[in-house]
């Protein structure tokens, strides 16, 4: 027979942080960046099923780092509360600041009472405004901590190295284009030495102010991406132009946009338009208004 | 059950959003607070054969399929026994991006219900990463009216009309429903609603297989017309209120209502041919 010993409770709190940073510090960085015309998630992932950014409702989206089962689990709660919360009351009312108290009081209480293991997850939370002004965001961590997100957020094992890189590079209200290829930038320099993330190894999606939708998430397809990011997208010609040209039927306001443009511009660069669908209309918006 | 109606106030989650399976809302809801299930509340004692005359009544509805789509379409009228409860009650709503549904009806209800629906479609979509397949969604609805079979047994039924595009196929389907939840595809058209026997009358002599979506919403308007000349429930399109009937369009591009200013020019067309021929378009003899 052994006889249970005294442990104080800093030092029960302090191995259970310690047990979560370490699950957390092996998963792949996820980046929640604020732009101009909405907010932007990008992350490093392989997989194209299993996802770490997701749409929770109109104005809000997920992201996080960690186990997978874990948060996929807190996610699908999110979903329940915020259509839960549309459903009884408004779809108006569902926002991020209660989604992230609900994730934050969640968490506090796995991590201090939970009988079990704490969750080994960091999420942030985001909602689109109207206006820039009005875009919020939430980082959520794995004792219930809950930050503001000033312009950007990188969740994660390396997130230190890539806030680095980040705040060197990030400026308030840049376009899509600049903040996407900042974020893979900084995403690949998380180790010693810097990598290039192609396409095929990110998972990015937006919440798009401009979006007549309702649902103002979507994401960025693999080869709307390598257009973004200016890489090869091996040879993806015709496939992928028609896969984008519904895209770009659905996005509805896509036509009235991108209308006037085409005339004086390339034929390559029409069928770019295609493809990217809003996205694109929201580079064409930036071309016009510098030239 | 317990109820958990004060889920909001207690913060943190339930155990219940963290029990992992369940991809549908109406399944969770089931299990959580079901009171809010619009099958889910306790019926008053004795019955009440008589709803109509409680609650508005929503009427006529239509749908008519074409080459690479389905059209939706609903007068805008609600009664109440015989006063008119609502002249510009909307009747016609999208699912979700490529589906539509239509309600005929105790209207509170069918309202709620299509709330639900549009929901559970959102929800499952959001969950499982893809969207439901068009007779999944069709078998959703199906399931929610035989839900309301006791309501509907004391006066308040739900007859939805359902009408999707069909990503597989790149067709419209429509699919009609019976109050015990009995769900059927129709093909080419089908009508439901106070004054469906007049619409589908009207349809049987004007559908044409190869229809566009311009010919299918004229179709669509002149059946409405001609229910409403002979339904007394069904209202006809006012011109004095600019109240038109809702004509929604589902195809490859999603859902798409027909703006009021597109069907303002196109029941006047209507109105000035049937100036000269009151009953309408003749159709030939054989």
């Amino acid at each position: 027979m052994t006889t249970p010993f005294y442990v104080s409770p800093e030092q029960i709190m302090k191995d259970r942080a310690e047990y979560a940073r370490k699950g957390i510090s092996r998963g792949r960085s996820v980046a929640v960046i604020f732009y101009d015309k909405g907010i932007l998630f990008v992350g490093e992932n392989p997989s194209r099923a299993l996802h770490k950014i997701s749409e929770i409702y109109d104005r809000l989206a997920f992201a996080a780092a960690g186990r997978y089962n874990e948060y996929e689990q807190l996610r699908i709660a999110g979903v329940r509360h915020a259509d839960m919360r549309g459903y009884v009351y408004d779809r108006r009312d569902v926002t991020g600041r209660a989604l992230a108290n609900t994730y934050a009081q969640a968490l506090g209480t796995m991590f201090s009472e939970g009988a079990g293991k704490p969750y080994e997850v960091e999420l942030a939370v985001a909602e689109v405004g109207e206006r820039a002004a009005d875009d919020q965001g939430y980082r959520i961590t794995f004792d219930g901590q809950v930050t503001d997100i000033r312009g950007f957020q990188v969740l994660g094992g390396a997130a230190d190295a890539v806030t680095q890189v980040l705040e060197s590079s990030y400026e308030e209200n840049a376009a899509l284009e600049t903040v996407l290829n900042a974020a893979v930038d900084a995403l690949g320099r998380d180790g010693t030495e810097p990598r290039t993330l192609a396409p095929s190894q990110l998972e990015v999606a937006v919440l798009e102010r401009t979006r007549t939708q309702v649902r103002k998430f979507r994401r960025i397809s693999e080869s709307a991406l390598a257009r973004l990011l200016g890489v090869d997208g091996d040879g993806d010609g015709d496939g992928d132009a028609a896969a984008g040209g519904k895209d770009g039927g659905k996005d509805g306001a896509g036509g009235g946009a991108g209308e006037d443009a085409p005339a004086e511009e390339p034929s390559e660069k029409l069928s770019d338009k295609d493809v990217l669908g809003a996205v694109d209309d929201l580079l064409d918006e930036e071309d016009s208004s510098e030239s | 059950m317990e109820s958990n109606a004060d889920w909001g106030s207690r913060g943190g989650l339930p155990q219940a959003f963290l029990t992992p399976g369940i991809s549908s809302f109406s399944e969770f809801l089931k299990g959580f607070a079901p009171e809010y299930l619009p099958g889910g509340r306790a019926l008053p004692a004795g019955s009440s054969a008589s709803g109509g005359d409680i609650a508005p009544h929503g009427t006529t509805i239509v749908s008519i399929a074409f080459p690479g789509g389905v059209l939706l379409a609903g007068d805008r009228r609600a009664t109440m026994g015989n006063i008119i409860a609502q002249r510009d009650i909307e009747k016609v709503f999208p699912a979700d991006e490529f589906s539509a549904v239509g309600i005929a009806g105790t209207a509170g209800m069918a309202v709620e219900m299509v709330r639900l629906f549009q929901l559970e479609l959102e929800h499952y979509e959001k969950i499982e990463g893809v969207t439901l397949s068009t007779d999944g969604k069709a078998n959703r609805l199906a399931t929610m009216i035989r839900g309301n079979l006791g309501m509907a047994m004391q006066g308040l039924a739900v007859v939805p009309l359902f009408a999707g595009y069909d990503e597989e196929t790149g067709q419209g389907r429509i699919f009609s429903y019976d109050v015990t939840g009995g769900l059927y595809e129709e093909h080419d058209f089908y009508s439901v609603g106070s004054g469906s026997v007049f619409a589908r009358g009207a349809l049987k002599k004007l559908f044409r297989p190869d229809f566009t979506a311009e010919e299918a919403a004229i179709a669509a308007v002149q059946a409405l017309y001609d229910a409403a000349d002979d339904d007394s429930a069904t209202g006809g399109p006012d011109l004095f209120r600019k109240i038109f009937p809702v004509v929604a369009v589902v195809t490859g591009d999603g859902y798409r209502r027909l703006p009021d200013e597109e069907l303002s020019t196109l029941v006047e067309s209507i109105l000035d041919a049937r100036r000269v021929v009151p009953d309408g378009p003749r159709s030939p003899l054989r």
